[in-house]
């Protein structure tokens, strides 16, 4: 599939869909991940949550093609997102949770490097790619600035203009509001929706968020000790009856739990 | 076993990396920016160290051999031995090692962040390979400016050697003399084999240094682990490979 270089011709860069099949992943004798399986339709908002620790970043890795699995598989379109030819073939943009911004560059470098790398337009053009992706980020007088000078909002805002130069047909967020105070995170909330609703781009979320997941998400799946518990719409999950499930969802603070009692200094 | 398989790991990964950084090659005209970048950073910014060490070690070369070969009645050979001693050994070595303290732990420091901060997962998400946009401009730029800063290191080195013997009484040799006999035996035969040790030297110090970074896992006190091995691996390599290539051209 031949690369863009305007979002006009968006026709033949359809959004792709992901098939997880018997995934798992051992780190040493660490099992991260445990035969999960799911599927991913193409242009949805699918969001996975899950206790610190679940492997969600972890199978996020395996649909960027970061890792690969120890055991069972993951396609893109049918096609291994560990093979660069899927990569060339694909956009595949994963916003990290830290942004993973290069710091030796400014955020115009940062947003110009993917289509300066495959020379996909002349420079003009990618001009105006990067500056449409900042305008709609909001980021248009951070264009000269160093992510060193940038807060963590910004940050995020950034790696996702970044992602957005790429015209992504699957667009992976890794903890797109951790460390975000809730206004910052609503707008980036709006911005994944938006984002989704304007380019039809397949969405991947990893969060704990739970507003995150109950307002944007189509599907959404739980992991819990690198298990998948479910996968559902927003309007079943509200409903589940599994007992980890509604303890993760709707976590109780008791004060008066003997744990922090111990804590006290009498 | 316990030594020997990360040793084979590390020089197994090495390899790769330099093959799939040259298989890279014919994308070179897209990097040159990026080549003449390193040159400046890596070459350009170190000729005045080396010229500091080069200067001082021609110096002490010429009042070493000028007290020993004036027992002998031949201190009109310092020139000679300070000549080859700098072209076929001590320049490109004390360059070598020049590099992998300042360039080659700069490069391991900068690329293992890179790595541990998720800079390196970024660029294989765009599709941009970290040995082409990372590893490539470093080994082509080491290349360019390696025989160049060590030619600049051996001559000022000369002179460190003349400006003793003019100047220090009891040696009493005068500059004219000294260049003299240092070009006598001078021939092509013995720089040129100085400068394809400062390539072999500015090349695995680079290597180790990309290889090492690159292969960084865990937070920033890795770094600086990653850092220390980098710059140890690079002396002792520099050390080894003196004594083969000797050998080699010998």
């Amino acid at each position: 599939m031949k690369k863009s270089c305007s979002s006009q011709d968006r026709s033949d860069r359809s959004p792709v869909g992901v098939e997880v099949v018997g995934l798992s992943k051992n780190y040493g004798t660490q099992t991260v991940l445990k035969n999960v399986s799911l599927s991913i339709k193409p242009s949805e908002i699918f969001v996975i949550m899950g206790p610190s620790g679940s492997g969600k970043s972890v199978l996020l890795r395996h649909i960027a093609g970061l890792e690969a699995p120890t055991g069972g598989t993951v396609r893109i379109n049918g096609l291994d997102p560990t093979d660069p030819e899927t990569r060339d073939r694909f956009a595949v943009a994963l916003v990290f949770q830290a942004g993973a911004l290069f710091n030796s560059l400014s955020v115009y470098d940062n947003l110009a490097l993917y289509p300066l790398e495959h020379r996909l337009c002349p420079k003009p053009q990618i001009r105006d790619r990067v500056m449409r992706a900042l305008k709609i980020l909001s980021l248009e007088n951070a264009a000269k600035k160093f992510p060193s000078e940038l807060s963590g909002g910004m940050k995020k805002r950034v790696a996702i203009a970044r992602a957005l130069v790429m015209e992504p047909q699957l667009l992976l967020y890794d903890e797109p509001t951790s460390e975000l105070d809730p206004v910052m995170s609503a707008t980036i909330i709006e911005i994944i929706a938006t984002l989704k609703q304007e380019f039809q781009v397949t969405t991947v979320v990893v969060s704990h968020d739970r507003d995150l997941a109950l307002t944007i998400g189509d599907r959404v799946a739980i992991l819990m000790k690198g298990e998948l518990r479910t996968i559902s719409t927003a309007t079943e999950l509200r409903h589940n009856t599994d007992p980890d499930v509604i303890d993760f969802l709707n976590p109780k603070i008791d004060l008066k739990n003997p744990r922090y009692q111990k804590l006290e200094v009498s | 076993m316990k030594y020997t398989q990360p040793l084979f790991e590390s020089i197994g990964s090495a390899v790769l990396l330099a093959y799939r950084a040259f298989a890279s090659l014919p994308t070179a005209p897209r990097i040159i920016k990026r080549v003449v970048e390193q040159a400046y950073l890596g070459g350009y910014s170190t000729i005045p160290i080396v010229a500091i060490l080069s200067f001082f070690i021609g110096a002490v070369l010429a009042l070493q051999s000028g007290i020993s070969l004036q027992n002998f009645g031949a201190k009109q050979l310092i020139g000679t031995l300070v000549g080859e001693t700098l072209v076929r050994e001590l320049g490109p070595v004390m360059v070598a090692i020049l590099l992998a303290g300042r360039v080659g732990s700069a490069t391991t420091a900068e690329l293992a962040s890179m790595k541990v901060y998720q800079e390196v997962d970024a660029l294989v998400t765009m599709n941009i390979p970290p040995e082409r946009f990372l590893v490539l401009p470093r080994l082509m730029a080491v290349l360019l400016y390696m025989p160049i800063i060590t030619m600049i290191g051996i001559v000022i080195g000369w002179f460190g050697g003349a400006i003793v013997c003019q100047y220090v009484a009891f040696i009493d040799v005068d500059a004219e003399q000294y260049f003299t006999n240092l070009t006598q035996f001078m021939t092509m035969r013995k720089v040129f084999d100085g400068l394809i040790k400062a390539e072999i030297f500015g090349f695995v110090v680079m290597l180790i240094a990309c290889n090492t970074g690159l292969r960084t896992r865990g937070g920033p006190r890795e770094i600086g682990f990653a850092v220390t091995r980098s710059v140890v691996v690079s002396l002792l390599s520099i050390l080894i490979l003196d004594y083969f290539i000797t050998k080699a051209l010998a």
